[in-house]
């Protein structure tokens, strides 16, 4: 004799996307109830005042907007050099230490030639050396991947540290002053190799470049035949080989692509805002782009959206910390239990639940 | 105490996290789940351990501390809390099918996250009236040693010289490779790892395994983030203080190529490479950094040659990072 189970799951036909977008967005309204009893719990504020706050420090004034708009822009940005790798089920963990290899490479050109190139080549030097450091920094993972199939998530994962520790040797050894342990504010007095700020607003380029970015991406994506290459190899490899795509040469070539967009976020960052280079220049923004690039379902243009919602929690959540003299790491509980019940919603657009008329059982 | 002796004892304290870790990582990753979120659930077990300590010290003040429950409260608030990741884990990745990496990482970010945020506002929040976190009673505790270590000289220093969760996360190690190999409840666990589709057509309860070795092993990589803060840091915590040693785990399962008992010389290794700045005469603070390198190094390359190699038994589990639906195709 064998008990029939209470429910089966069947997998759903394509859902109609406001179905899925009802879904999603309930999820996050239940992650906010739920982020808003541990609030409570955690501190015995009033959860709807700790809202108001939140919203107050993430769009408050025009300067948190402003300031929001760039961190937005640059988790948006790495997770644009995301995509295309996620695209071809090529799990790129290694955005972090790219963006340091492109940061490290803008670093270094305008400390070797800031005073001695006209602003404008220098610009080029900068640029053409992050996105090369940030390419090479993502192929060579893919060149073994391509050859031997090497585990991607974890060779991309390891070349972060590396990355990393790189940036720490240069650091200290070219640290100002001697032995401070830090490169501090490159070029200050001549500005050499800062991207200027355009009527009065100082990340007003960065914005502009990863609109753009974020239009490129897409029509790559969508409309040119690398896309098509990158969607089918990602959907069967083996499907990919009969209808005679080289799969090796794809995932070098998106790899390279990946890593060079990497470059570009690092770039700005070094060039854009921050004028110099530490281990935390890409402060973890790798490993959130991850999530904000799987969020948006690959898509660039919902990237927008998914990369706003996580720099406001993380901005907000912020404000709630300072406000209430809490630890910031607050706003990293906010974002995962966000991020938790949205990858956890995707189930319910994939699958359907039936329950099977309990309670009869079937002969074994 | 010679130098030498020295250095083995240093090591064997950095390696021993990182043991904690990987060994639940493996238990993890044997059952086909790529559990990135271990560096937050080692974050999360040290952080219970602490809270659970905190709270019982100063309830009763340092004086009247039973040292049974001085251990016992620590060590249970941790694996209890290292449990709760698990299983959120496990629902999202097991039963919901979510795709593993994000998850993973998601863990992270909420695990050092809870870790920093209770390591900061702890004291806030529980209104006591201490300047700092610091539990050095209950921290001497842990580091209790066996009472026969000072009688056996060397041979006592380098071997007995540990406090008992040391010894713990080597049986631990041991026991998981025992089991993995040897025993049907590993042949079955591996099975689920490397083809759940089979394992269920063998009548193997595919879910009741992924959930039971990827709990199993949260726990035993939360009981490493205890480990370090009672023994390595004194009870006393600090932000971030645990650092990248999450990830330096993950690095040391492909190290030792999924296999438990490999991972204690390979923690034992790691841990020498942590500390071994401190021995190179006339180092530089930046050529440090560059020495800190070298256990992500060695693991690509480990990774590579595996890879290359194509050897069954040191590949990674075959189905690593897939979700399972019994009805697809």
């Amino acid at each position: 004799m064998h008990k029939e189970p209470l429910f089966h799951l069947v997998k759903r036909p394509a859902i109609k996307w406001y179905e899925a977008w009802f879904i999603r967005i309930m999820s996050v309204v239940f992650a906010l109830i739920v982020a808003g009893i541990i609030t409570l719990a955690l501190t015995g504020l009033n959860p709807i005042k700790v809202y108001l706050t939140m919203i107050d420090g993430a769009i408050g004034t025009v300067r948190r907007s402003w300031a929001l708009a760039q961190k937005t822009a640059m988790l948006l940005c790495i997770a644009l050099a995301l995509t295309p790798a996620f695209r071809m089920r090529f799990w790129n963990t290694g955005a972090e230490g790219q963006v340091l290899a492109g940061g490290m490479a803008t670093a270094t050109v305008m400390l070797l030639f800031g005073n001695k190139l006209p602003n404008g080549l220098l610009f080029v030097f900068m640029f053409v050396a992050a996105v090369l450091a940030g390419a090479v920094w993502g192929v060579i993972p893919a060149i073994f991947k391509a050859k031997w199939g090497t585990n991607e998530t974890l060779f991309t994962l390891m070349m972060n540290y590396i990355a990393i520790q790189i940036i720490g040797y240069f650091v200290l050894e070219w640290s100002v002053p001697k032995g401070s342990g830090q490169i501090g504010v490159i070029n200050q007095n001549t500005q050499a190799g800062w991207i200027p700020a355009i009527a009065g607003k100082a990340y007003l380029v960065n914005i502009i470049v990863v609109i753009v970015l974020t239009i490129l991406v897409y029509v790559y994506l969508t409309y040119t035949k690398h896309g098509y290459e990158i969607t089918v190899v990602g959907e069967s490899e083996r499907t990919a080989r009969y209808i005679g795509i080289d799969v090796k040469k794809v995932i070098i070539r998106t790899m390279l692509l990946s890593g060079a967009i990497c470059g570009i976020a690092g770039f700005l960052l070094v060039a854009g805002s921050d004028h110099t280079i530490t281990k935390d220049t890409a402060g973890g923004n790798g490993f959130t782009a991850i999530m904000v690039c799987w969020l948006a379902k690959f898509n660039p243009i919902w990237m927008v959206l998914t990369a706003l919602l996580i720099c406001f929690l993380q901005k907000g959540a912020g404000e709630i910390a300072t406000m209430y003299q809490l630890n910031l790491s607050f706003s990293d509980i906010i974002t995962g239990i966000i991020i938790f019940f949205i990858v956890g919603c995707e189930f319910f657009i994939n699958y359907r639940i039936i329950f099977n008329r309990h309670g009869k059982e079937v002969k074994a | 105490m010679s130098s030498i002796v020295m250095f083995i004892q240093r090591m064997v304290i950095q390696g021993i996290p990182l043991l904690y870790g990987s060994t639940g990582e493996i238990l993890t990753e044997k059952s086909g789940h790529l559990n990135l979120g271990i560096p937050g659930i080692m974050y999360v077990g040290a952080i219970g351990g602490v809270i659970g300590a905190f709270l019982y010290e100063t309830r009763v003040g340092a004086a009247n501390i039973v040292p049974a429950l001085a251990i016992l409260i620590p060590l249970v608030c941790s694996m209890l809390c290292s449990l709760l990741m698990g299983l959120i884990y496990c629902f999202l990745t097991v039963t919901l099918r979510a795709n593993q990496n994000v998850t993973g990482l998601a863990l992270t970010t909420f695990g050092v996250g809870i870790g920093n945020f209770f390591g900061g506002s702890l004291i806030k929040l529980s209104n006591a009236d201490v300047p700092s976190i610091n539990l050095t009673a209950t921290s001497n505790y842990f580091k209790t040693k066996l009472p026969f270590a000072g009688n056996l000289g060397v041979i006592g220093d380098i071997f007995f010289s540990y406090s008992f969760l040391a010894y713990v996360a080597i049986i631990i190690a041991l026991v998981s490779a025992y089991v993995l190999k040897k025993t049907r409840v590993g042949l079955h666990l591996r099975a689920v790892g490397e083809n759940p589709a089979t394992a269920d057509a063998a009548g193997i309860n595919v879910t009741k395994y992924k959930y039971i070795s990827t709990c199993i092993g949260s726990v035993v990589a939360g009981l490493g983030g205890l480990y370090y803060i009672m023994d390595y840091a004194f009870g006393v915590w600090s932000n971030n203080g645990f650092g990248d040693r999450g990830w330096l785990s993950v690095a040391l399962v492909i190290f030792s190529t999924w296999k438990p008992d490999v991972a204690i010389l390979g923690s034992m290794l790691f841990g020498a490479l942590l500390i071994l700045q401190n021995y190179i005469p006339n180092l530089s603070m930046s050529a440090q950094e560059l020495i800190k390198m070298t256990p992500y190094l060695v693991t690509i390359i480990v990774l590579v040659i595996i890879s290359a190699k194509k050897k069954r038994e040191n590949a990674p589990p075959a189905s690593l990072g897939l979700a399972y639906f019994r009805e697809e195709r």
